[in-house]
């Protein structure tokens, strides 16, 4: 049976790890490649790097740090940021990475998601989707809806979140990285109403972002948001709690997951 | 040591299995024999026709197709076993049709692709999977997976379920492949890659021509050498 994912999300900037709320006090965490490593070892299904710069200077470094990280640590690696066209995918993916995650540039050009899952082949292409809830409707007050953001989640679009999954799976996105704004930095735990919403609509997988404060939130990320792999930063990067603390909890409900992690790497 | 090329026709994480092969891997992107080496890996994810015509494209093809006829060690990986069977229908494809069978879509399987860890369950004794407990986690990233016909049903070296179960890794003599990514599977992985270049016998080759074909064009160097670069990807 297919194990749920525990991934562990490395903020990049200027080369290093950084971890701060919305990109300022950011406080540096280390060496990517030497953190990549220490997940994996610890029990990590999989790592994202997630480039905040995004500035072409940075770019250069970024693919520097996936090479380093690609010969150090086995598991599967998605980098986000940045990415605008076919070339740019491909040279990341050059440089080690499995799959590419878009955001900002799938939304600017959605038909980007379809000619890289075409070059790629879909499992390679991660839509990202940072979604804010929008305020309930007085007459309706059960009808919960999300609106997509962009640019690290600064700029609203007309988008519906839930629809932009569905279409972008259509387009040929094989997994969604689906963050709540709302919850993002405020440890309160996922938004699983935004998850199930989306997870119930699309065949690929599902993977939660945003808010995670406990194994308990993992939990509840699977089995109320039926999400398919958890994705958290600070809580792993701090050692607020370990990796193997969130997938015990996780097995104790019933969950499957990967507990021969210790000597992965 | 052993001498292992890595066939390189833009489709695949080539610097994770360049690395985890613990052998002297050269990458292989444009035409040439493979009679200098020991073993032959074909990676690759994605769908089965771009991959044929960059192999053609490249001249890598017909080279591939040689290197099987003379049953010699074949390790495929995610694409690079599906190509081994007959076509895939997942395009259309004519693939390599060294395995009679098809590549055909995940039947009943909750969500697709299929990503992340899976227990590979070993059907029989294999010195691939030396070393590895059975049920051991792999991690697949795919939708398509290639069965065998019923003759040929033999060559079922592993199954992993995701609604029903498919074939996760085959042996037939020399020609091994399988479905998930050992070069991302962590410890286990590495055991599998590191079975399949022990099982490969060094060809005894005069040193100097050892040289002379290492800085042949269309190679690159990984692995074992530390003044390795980063290997070509994707320049079609």
């Amino acid at each position: 049976m297919l194990c749920y994912r525990v991934i562990p999300c490395l903020d990049v900037a200027n080369g290093r790890v950084v971890k701060g709320t919305r990109f300022v006090d950011l406080v540096d965490e280390g060496d990517p490649p030497e953190l990549a490593e220490r997940y994996a070892l610890e029990g990590a299904d999989e790592l994202v790097f997630l480039d905040i710069t995004a500035a072409p200077e940075g770019r250069g470094t970024l693919l520097d740090i996936v090479e380093r990280t690609a010969r150090r640590a086995f598991i599967p690696l998605t980098v986000g940021g940045g990415v605008r066209r076919v070339e740019e995918m491909r040279d990341v993916l050059r440089a080690g990475a499995d799959k590419v995650s878009l955001n900002t540039a799938a939304v600017a050009d959605p038909s980007l998601v379809t000619r890289c899952a075409r070059r790629f082949g879909r499992q390679a292409v991660v839509v990202a989707i940072d979604a804010k809830q929008r305020p309930s409707n007085p007459a309706a007050p059960e009808a919960v809806t999300w609106q997509v953001y962009v640019k690290g989640g600064r700029e609203a679009t007309p988008l519906d979140a839930v629809e932009w999954a569905v279409r972008a799976t259509a387009l040929g996105a094989g997994e969604l990285l689906v963050t709540s704004i709302d919850r993002d930095g405020t440890r309160s735990g996922y938004d699983t109403d935004l998850l199930a919403a989306i997870s119930r609509r699309v065949e690929v997988p599902v993977v939660a972002s945003g808010g995670a404060a406990s194994p308990a939130d993992f939990v509840s990320a699977v089995l109320d948001g039926h999400a398919d792999a958890v994705l958290a930063a600070s809580i792993f990067h701090r050692r607020i709690h370990s990796i193997a603390a969130v997938k015990s909890a996780m097995s104790a409900a019933g969950i499957p997951v990967r507990l021969d992690g210790e000597a992965a790497a | 040591m052993t001498r292992v090329a890595v066939v390189d026709y833009g489709a695949g994480n080539l610097v994770s299995i360049g690395q985890a092969l613990q052998a002297d891997v050269v990458l292989v992107d444009c035409g040439q024999s493979f009679d200098r080496f020991d073993g032959l890996v074909v990676p690759g994810v994605g769908a089965a026709r771009p991959a044929m015509n960059r192999l053609r494209r490249r001249g890598l093809l017909d080279p591939v197709l040689e290197w099987l006829a003379s049953e010699r060690p074949y390790l495929g990986i995610c694409l690079g076993l599906q190509l081994l069977f007959d076509g895939s229908d997942e395009d259309g494809a004519t693939t390599f049709g060294a395995l009679p069978g098809r590549t055909i879509r995940l039947v009943d399987a909750p969500r697709l692709p299929h990503i992340g860890w899976n227990q590979v369950e070993v059907r029989r004794t294999h010195e691939l999977f030396d070393g590895i407990p059975d049920g051991s986690n792999f991690y697949f990233v795919h939708s398509y997976a290639g069965e065998p016909t019923a003759d040929a049903a033999g060559s079922v070296l592993a199954e992993t379920t995701h609604g029903r179960p498919f074939t996760s890794a085959v042996a037939r003599g020399a020609l091994t492949g399988v479905q998930f990514h050992p070069e991302r599977s962590g410890r286990d992985g590495l055991r599998l890659l590191a079975n399949f270049v022990g099982s490969l016998r060094s060809t005894a080759w005069p040193s100097a021509a050892v040289a002379a074909v290492g800085s042949a064009a269309g190679s690159s160097r990984v692995g074992a050498s530390s003044a390795a670069r980063a290997p070509s990807f994707g320049a079609a």
